[in-house]
C-alpha cells in the first residue's frame, strides 16, 4: 500500500510501552519486574520439540547466545519503541554496529557512511572492517549529492548518526532514505544520542537502526549494552545485493531468509547467524538494568533536553565562549531540519569552543565539580570531556581541526541535576579560563612595559 | 521459490524441505493482505517431518503474480489448480486457512472435495462481513485500513508485548505485511471476504479442525464454533491468549494443534 501515514486506531503510547512492551506479570510466580532469567539454557521437555526450537518452526528458548527471556524483553520493548518488527541485543554498541554490518555485508562490500561519526564508529569501519574486506568511503551529513556519489556498483549499505560527532550536524533521515533507496540500499541509523524518544528514524525512512543502550536508554552509567533494531522495511528480493538474506544460507540448511521470514529475514539472520557465530551476546542482568533505564526513558529524556537547552543557552552568552554546537539553538546551522526532525528536542550531548585553546580547554575541565570528567554519555549525572587532552592529545592541531575538533572543543553530556548547579558549576570552570585569560594579558602587558 | 501457473509466477515457501512425490502435502493459505511467511513455522515443522509443504503466495501476493482475485471462489479454483500440478501424486492432502484463507479451504472442499482430504480453519467466520470503515479505507489505499485491521487482530497481550518468538514486536510484524501488499489489492480481499456466502458449503466432508482465539475480535469464537456446527465432521481447539493474529500470536499451540490433528 503506497499510503503510509497512520491515521486509524493507535497502539499503546510511548511512556505505557517503555514500562511495559514485552513483559506479562511472570505467569509462574507472579512477579511484576522483569525476571533476571540467569541461566545459560533451557530445558527441553522432549527431543522433537528440541529439534522445533533449532529448526526455528517452534518459538522459545535453547541457550541464552542466541536468546534469553530476559533479553528478550528488552529486544521487544525496543523494537515497540523503535516501530522495528524485531531486535537483537548485543554486548555493546559497538557490537550492535558489528551485527548489521556483518549481517548484509560480506568482503568486497561497501558502505557509503557520514563522516561526522563516533570515533569508535570510524575505527571500526576506516580500519578494522577494511581488514576484513569491507570499505567505506565517508561524506559530508549536510551533503546529499555526495552520498550519491559515493555510492559503487558494491555498495551495500548507507550509514549515518542522527546527530553527528562532535559538530551534532542532525541527518537528514527522509532525504538521506530517499536516496538510498533509489539506489536499492538499506539505511542504517545510529540513534544513540536521541533515543526513540526523541527520534524514531524507521518511521522517518530508515530500515535499520542501532543504538548503544550504555548511554540514554540504560540512563545512569552502570551497563554496556546495544541493540539493533529492524524496520521490517527493506525489500532484500528487489535486487541480487543481498545473497545473505535472499540466497540459500549452507549455514542453516540452505534456508533463504526473505523467502521464509519476510519482513523478520534481516533480524532472523542476525540472530540464527551473527549472534550465533560471533557470539557478542547481552548478559540477562544487563539487559534487566537496561530495562530499568527505559522505565523512565520519556521522564529523563524530557530532562535531559530541558537541562540541555538552559546550559546550550547559557554557554552561547558567555564572553569566554567562542562557539556553542547544540541544534536546539537558532545559532546552529541545522536549526530548521531539528525543528522538523526533532521536534520534542536535540538531546543532551553537545559542544562548544571555549577561548584559549588547549590550555583553557583542561584547565577548564579540571575546575568542574558536577560535571564528571570521563569518556561516555548519557548517565543520568552530568559528563564532560576535552578531547585534545584526552582522547586525541597526540593529534596535532592541524589534524584535530580536519576532524572538526578546535583545541578548545569542550563536549558535555548533560545530566539531569538541577540546571542552575550546572549552570554555577560551568560558571566557575569558565572564570578559571577568564583568569588565565587575565594573567597572560597583564604579563603581555609587563612586557611590552 | 517460485513454480509457473498458466504462464504466470506462484510464490511459495515449502519449509526448507526435501520430501517424496509421494509425501502427504499440506497447502498453507494466509489470509486478506497477508502472504505466505506467516506460516513460516508450521512449514517449517511439516517439512522437516517429510511433508510436501507450499505456504502459497495468493495471486497479487508476496511474489505471486496478480492480479489479485475478486472471489473467494476463484481464490479456491486457483488453489485446486495448485494442488493439481503440486501434489499430483501426494497420498493426501491437507489444506490449512487462516481468515479469508479459511474460506478459500472451505470453498476449496465444497467446490473440489477430490483435491482434499483435511481442512484446518483457523479464525474461521462465516459469513465474514467487513464493517464499513474498514472497506472503504481498504478501497482508498488509505493506512487507516492496515491500523484497524492490525490492531483488531491483536489480543490484549499482543497490545503489550510478551511475543512467543524472542525479541520480535507482532504488532509491527502484522503492519509491515500489510504494507507490502499492493495498492487495492486489500480492498479486493476484504471484497471477497464480504460476499463469501456459506449456502453451498453443507456438503463438506473433509475432516476439519476449527481454532478458534479467545481475543480474536475479528472472527469471535462463537463465530469459528458455528462454522464447525456447520460441517460433517469437525472439532475444536480453543487457543488461549490469543487474538486474530494467531500464527504470531500463539505459534505453539497452533503447532501443537496441527501437529496433534494432522500427524495423531
Amino acid at each position: 500500500m503506497t499510503d503510509s501515514k497512520h491515521r486509524g486506531p493507535q497502539g499503546m503510547g510511548f511512556d505505557t510501552l517503555s514500562l511495559h512492551a514485552g513483559q506479562v506479570p511472570d505467569p509462574t510466580t507472579g512477579a511484576r519486574a522483569t525476571p533476571i532469567y540467569q541461566s545459560a539454557a533451557f530445558v527441553f521437555p522432549d527431543s522433537d520439540v528440541a529439534a522445533g526450537l533449532f529448526n526455528i518452526e517452534r518459538a522459545g528458548h535453547v541457550y541464552s547466545r542466541l536468546s534469553n527471556p530476559t533479553n528478550a524483553v528488552l529486544e521487544e520493548r525496543m523494537a515497540a519503541l523503535d516501530h522495528g518488527v524485531g531486535s537483537v541485543v548485543t554486548a555493546s554498541g559497538q557490537a550492535a554496529l558489528h551485527l548489521a554490518i556483518t549481517t548484509i555485508l560480506s568482503a568486497g562490500d561497501h558502505i557509503v557512511s557520514s563522516r561526522s561519526v563516533y570515533g569508535g564508529t570510524h575505527n571500526l569501519l576506516e580500519y578494522t572492517m577494511s581488514r576484513f574486506g569491507i570499505s567505506t568511503t565517508f561524506v559530508d551529513p549536510r551533503d546529499m549529492a555526495a552520498f550519491s556519489d559515493a555510492i559503487q556498483p558494491n555498495t551495500k549499505l548507507v550509514f549515518g548518526e542522527v546527530l553527528g560527532n562532535p559538530g551534532l550536524e542532525v541527518l537528514d533521515i527522509p532525504a538521506l532514505s530517499e536516496l538510498a533507496h533509489t539506489h536499492h540500499l538499506p539505511l542504517l541509523i545510529d540513534a544513540t544520542f536521541v533515543t526513540p524518544y526523541l527520534c524514531q528514524p524507521i518511521e522517518l525512512g530508515a530500515d535499520l537502526v542501532v543504538h548503544s543502550a550504555t548511554k540514554f536508554l540504560s540512563g545512569h552509567g552502570v551497563v554496556v549494552g546495544g541493540v539493533v533494531v529492524d524496520g521490517g522495511t527493506f525489500d532484500w528480493q528487489s535486487s541480487d545485493k543481498f545473497p545473505t538474506l535472499s540466497e540459500p544460507y549452507v549455514g542453516f540448511h540452505n534456508l533463504v531468509f526473505a523467502d521464509e521470514f519476510g519482513p523478520a529475514a534481516f533480524i532472523t539472520r542476525a540472530r540464527k547467524e551473527g549472534i550465533r557465530d560471533f557470539g557478542a551476546c547481552m548478559a540477562p542482568m544487563t539487559a534487566f538494568q537496561i530495562l530499568q533505564g527505559l522505565e523512565t526513558l520519556p521522564l529523563r529524556m524530557q530532562k535531559h533536553v530541558a537541562n540541555a537547552m538552559e546550559v546550550a543557552a547559557y554557554l552561547e552568552q558567555h564572553a569566554m565562549v567562542e562557539s556553542v554546537s547544540y541544534p536546539g539553538l537558532p545559532s546552529h546551522p541545522d536549526y530548521e531540519l531539528a525543528q522538523k526532525m526533532l521536534p520534542k528536542g536535540c538531546g543532551a550531548v553537545f559542544s562548544f569552543e571555549i577561548k584559549g585553546g588547549r590550555e583553557a580547554g583542561r584547565a577548564f575541565i579540571e575546575s568542574l565539580n558536577v560535571f564528571s570528567h570521563l569518556a561516555n554519555v548519557g548517565d543520568a549525572k552530568s559528563l564532560v570531556i576535552h578531547p585534545a587532552s584526552t582522547t586525541h592529545h597526540r593529534v596535532d592541531e592541524e589534524s584535530l581541526l580536519a576532524s572538526g575538533i578546535g583545541p578548545g572543543l569542550v563536549r558535555l553530556s548533560v545530566g539531569l541535576e538541577d540546571a542552575k548547579d550546572l549552570i554555577n558549576d560551568l560558571k566557575a570552570g569558565l572564570r578559571v579560563v577568564e583568569k588565565m585569560h587575565e594573567q597572560a594579558a597583564a604579563q603581555q602587558a609587563e612586557k611590552v612595559s | 521459490m517460485i513454480i509457473q501457473l498458466d504462464g504466470k509466477n506462484v510464490g511459495f515457501s515449502n519449509g526448507s524441505g526435501h520430501p517424496a512425490e509421494s509425501a502427504p502435502a499440506i497447502f498453507f493459505v494466509h489470509g486478506a493482505g497477508m502472504d505466505h511467511s506467516v506460516w513460516v513455522m508450521p512449514a517449517r515443522y511439516f517439512a522437516r517431518h517429510g511433508y510436501r509443504v507450499m505456504a502459497l503466495d495468493l495471486p497479487g501476493h508476496g511474489r505471486s503474480e496478480g492480479p489479485a482475485l475478486d472471489s473467494v471462489d476463484a481464490m479456491a479454483d486457483w488453489l485446486a489448480r495448485v494442488i493439481e500440478i503440486s501434489a499430483a501424486h501426494a497420498k493426501e492432502v491437507t489444506v490449512v486457512g487462516h481468515s479469508m484463507g479459511s474460506l478459500v479451504g472451505m470453498s476449496l472442499a465444497a467446490r473440489h472435495p477430490e483435491r482434499i482430504d483435511r481442512l484446518v480453519l483457523l479464525g474461521t467466520s462465516a459469513p465474514m462481513p467487513v464493517a464499513d470503515v474498514l472497506l472503504n479505507a481498504a478501497q482508498d489505499n488509505d493506512h487507516a485500513a492496515i491500523d484497524m485491521a492490525n490492531t483488531w487482530s491483536h489480543g490484549q497481550r499482543s497490545q503489550l508485548g510478551a511475543s512467543d518468538n524472542p525479541g520480535t514486536s507482532n504488532l509491527h510484524m502484522g503492519e509491515r505485511l500489510l504494507e507490502r501488499v499492493a495498492d487495492d489489492v486489500y480492498f479486493k480481499d476484504f471484497s471477497a471476504c464480504n460476499g463469501f456466502t456459506t449456502k453451498d458449503y453443507a456438503p463438506i466432508l473433509a475432516p476439519t479442525l476449527v481454532m478458534t482465539g479467545d481475543e480474536d475480535k475479528m472472527t469471535p469464537p462463537r463465530a469459528g464454533m458455528a462454522v464447525a456446527g456447520m460441517l460433517k465432521s469437525s472439532q475444536v481447539t480453543h487457543l488461549r491468549g490469543c487474538g486474530h493474529s494467531m500464527l504470531s500470536e500463539q505459534p505453539n499451540q497452533v503447532l501443537d494443534a496441527l501437529s496433534a490433528f494432522i500427524r495423531g
